[in-house]
């Protein structure tokens, strides 16, 4: 059973590679990618073998610690849960829910993350290579690690997509998540007031009594001799692993007879935004973005790491200036205008509305960016004269609000042409927000990539001058002259993506729909 | 030879309620000599190495009540959203009441009312929300939106769940819901895909009534579907499509030939195959 799993999922990667040649790229770059970074974590672990016993010890505890963290955290942040085996798929079938558990936590190694990681727990035992007995402990107890990595991220999304179901469980979830963010800005800042080699060691000691870190902690152990401190430590491991196999087994069975289903919250009351909006084809386009703004998670998630990166960006900035603080707005309205730029993939087949009526290219362009900026500008504005009100010197309000608007108005430009020209799948509204879907990330960075690069270019001259007003003793006009030029370049950006991206939006627009129409 | 029907077409219900008719928005009647409501010609379309469409071509006369049926995966649903703007051709021509849709895509989908099948909606938008959405797309006014979306909900009966959020309609709510944004710009042409699939019966004889006075006013309708009965009362003309082609098409009785449009389907699609190999099946039974 468990080799079925295993092999259904090679096959069903195949056929998804046979299907598209982006995805085949992707996979490609994925692969190139993880192959840098296994090379780079093998070598090190080579030269980490020569290091210090201590070292060794500290390192790899770390570093195993923040690897399982990252198996467990990530998922519920950004990429979601390959969902490539659904589960639900294998409700019909008679199979016992061990043995499902089992081969889907197997197959959930298969894959170029789960490679990546195998490869790289077990090259942690490459430290050891002096000791026979630490190597063969090493290499024991990193599957116990990379089992908890895996079980714990299932058993972690699983149990946390019942209780995501409900809409304010959501909210609550994404401060939770966001907390350990606005803590690391005070936390960095205290690391660099202390001396950091002892605290690593104290920290490593404390992690490798924890589920996190004990399975890196045997080998050295073995070294030491501390033979109980090592048997206990894989106590500490195969317990934890047990209780993550019970969490999973318990959700799932769970799941497996209550389907996810989002409350979609029930009522609205009247016309809303669509009365209040001028009766236009423009007006009923930002009405009905205004309304999914509110109603869907997925455009709320965007917006999540709004406070964050100001909280950090004021928090890590080093001294008490609050120059790093500058960058909030900046920032922030790079975060905002982006956010359109997948707004016809969160439509998703939905697009058919605007492509059966006689709406133009432009019409659905501006429409989408004005719902967008309707909150977008204030906050931007606020965020970039509060920033500088609150730095050493007031009078950089000018610079940096030029700075600000300029990024805001050029990704918008930019976000229209590539939101017309690229689609890729996105969660469907409703759907877990933990599953990523197949093919979404590489696609979607690609063009992430590309599109960022434009703004960059784009806002260069700007982001010149106002880096130059910052400067101390800089005369003011050049700060007005990064005003100026920030607004004016970015309008002309922002009315040329507009035209640009309606006249490709006319164009592709069938070619659009039947893509994500094939996504479903 | 186009037909141009002042009467509904043979086997539409007698009697359509005349209040339900008067409170749908209905096509003005089409002017003499009119060219056909939709006209496709030569149109192919392959989804890599498979053609879903070879070559259909369809004369729908201004008037008429058009049915198009064939079996699964005929090209049924490629053709329409082909004929209605929402997928390109990859070579072939669709004229609206004469004007080419593809040249001039803007100004011809204002004639179309539009029901895809197997897409979503925006359906995080109330029912009213929807249609009002709808309307204010196709450029109506807002008295005109808010007149029309009152009558609509009231002729599907979805007054109860105007408030409520689409994503929450059951799918026979939601083919209505869908139905009246096709209906709330009162187009010339409505293509409908599938308008009766998850209905309840009640629900689709009051469309089948919408439908019918739609079609006594001048408008012109063309539904897919799988169901021969459905099309044979209902409809007074049908195309037989199989394999991305045409294989019969005309008035009903032209088609049917004397026979149940049924059996004539099944002798043009060909592809019965008796039950009895799967002779194992009967065991369970016990």
């Amino acid at each position: 059973m468990v080799a079925q799993l295993v092999r259904l999922k090679l096959t069903l990667l195949r056929n998804g590679l046979r299907r598209s040649a982006l995805q085949v790229v992707g996979i490609v770059l994925a692969s190139l990618y993880g192959a840098g970074l296994l090379v780079v974590f093998v070598g090190g672990m080579v030269a980490l073998s020569f290091e210090a016993p201590m070292v060794q010890r500290t390192s790899t505890v770390l570093l195993g610690a923040v690897i399982v963290l990252g198996w467990w955290l990530v998922p519920l942040l950004v990429f979601g849960v390959d969902s490539t085996l659904d589960p639900l798929r294998f409700v019909t079938f008679a199979i016992r829910r061990r043995t499902l558990l089992l081969g889907m936590a197997v197959a959930a190694v298969v894959g170029v993350p789960g490679v990546i990681t195998a490869v790289a727990t077990l090259s942690t035992a490459v430290v050891w290579w002096h000791h026979p007995a630490a190597l063969v402990a090493g290499l024991l107890a990193a599957p116990i690690g990379l089992a908890l990595a895996v079980t714990g991220s299932r058993a972690v999304t699983t149990a946390m997509a019942r209780v995501l179901a409900r809409r304010r469980a959501r909210e609550v979830m994404i401060l939770v998540v966001a907390l350990p963010f606005l803590l690391l800005g005070p936390a960095l800042w205290g690391f660099s007031q202390l001396e950091v080699s002892v605290d690593a060691e104290k920290i490593a000691e404390v992690v490798a009594w924890t589920p996190l870190g004990a399975p890196w902690a045997v080998p050295s152990d073995v070294v030491a001799g501390h033979w109980a401190d090592a048997l206990g430590r894989v106590l500490v491991a195969l317990v934890a692993l047990a209780g993550a196999a019970w969490l999973w087994d318990r959700s799932l069975a769970h799941a497996l007879v209550n389907p996810a289903h989002e409350q979609a919250g029930g009522r609205a009351r009247g016309l809303g935004a669509f009365g209040r909006l001028p009766a236009t084809p423009l007006g009923a386009v930002v009405a009905r973005c205004l309304t999914y703004w509110v109603r869907d998670p997925r455009y709320a998630v965007s917006l999540v790491v709004v406070p964050v990166v100001v909280v950090v960006l004021w928090f890590v900035d080093p001294g008490d200036e609050g120059r790093l603080a500058l960058l909030a707005g900046p920032a922030v309205a790079y975060l905002v205008a982006w956010g359109i730029s997948a707004d016809v993939a969160f439509d998703g087949t939905a697009f058919w509305t605007h492509l059966a009526a006689p709406v133009r290219g432009t019409t659905d362009r501006a429409g989408r960016l004005l719902a967008s900026a309707s909150f977008g500008l204030p906050l931007v504005v606020a965020l970039a004269v509060g920033t500088s009100l609150a730095s050493a010197r007031p009078s950089v309000v000018v610079p940096v609000l030029g700075l600000s608007l300029g990024v805001l108005l050029t990704s918008y430009g930019v976000a229209s042409v590539l939101s017309a020209l690229v689609v890729y799948p996105v969660q469907l509204p409703g759907e877990n927000p933990f599953q990523s879907k197949q093919g979404a990330s590489m696609a979607s960075i690609g063009s992430q990539l590309a599109g960022t690069a434009s703004v960059v270019v784009l806002v260069a001259p700007t982001a010149v001058l106002a880096v130059l007003a910052l400067r101390d003793g800089a005369p003011p006009a050049v700060g007005v002259l990064a005003l100026v030029v920030g607004v004016l370049l970015g309008a002309v950006v922002l009315a040329l993506g507009v035209r640009v991206g309606g006249a490709a939006l006319d164009r592709t627009g069938p070619d659009l729909q039947r893509r994500m129409t094939s996504f479903t | 030879m186009q037909e141009h029907p002042t009467a509904p077409g043979p086997g539409v219900d007698a009697g359509v309620d005349p209040t339900l008719a008067a409170r749908v928005p209905t096509a003005p009647a089409a002017p003499d000599a009119a060219p056909a409501a939709l006209e496709v010609r030569g149109l192919w379309r392959r989804f890599g190495a498979k053609v879903a469409v070879a070559g259909v071509d369809l004369v729908v006369p201004p008037g008429s009540f058009y049915g198009l049926v064939g079996p699964n995966g005929a090209g049924k649903t490629t053709t329409l959203s082909m004929a209605t703007g929402l997928l390109r051709p990859d070579a072939g021509t669709v004229l609206v009441r004469g004007h080419d849709l593809w040249a001039d895509p803007v100004r011809v989908k204002g004639m179309l009312g539009v029901l895809p099948d197997g897409v979503r909606l925006f359906d995080r938008l109330s029912g009213e929300q929807l249609i009002t959405y709808a309307g204010l797309l196709q450029g109506l006014d807002r008295e005109t939106v808010a007149a029309r979306t009152a009558d609509l909900l009231g002729a599907l009966d979805l007054v109860a769940d105007r408030n409520t959020l689409v994503v929450d309609y059951s799918a026979g709510m939601t083919k209505k819901i869908a139905l009246a944004c096709a209906l709330v710009h009162a187009p010339r042409v409505l293509v409908l895909d599938e308008p009766f699939e998850a209905v309840d019966p009640v629900s689709a004889a009051n469309i089948r009534e919408i439908l019918a006075a739609f079609v006594a006013g001048g408008g012109t309708v063309i539904v897919s579907s799988h169901v021969m009965d459905l099309v044979q009362r209902m409809c007074d003309h049908v195309a037989v499509i199989a394999g991305g082609r045409v294989l019969a098409a005309g008035t009903v009785d032209e088609v049917r030939a004397g026979r149940s449009l049924e059996e004539r389907f099944v002798e043009l699609v060909g592809g019965r195959v008796s039950g009895e190999g799967l002779a194992w099946l009967r065991s369970s039974s016990d």
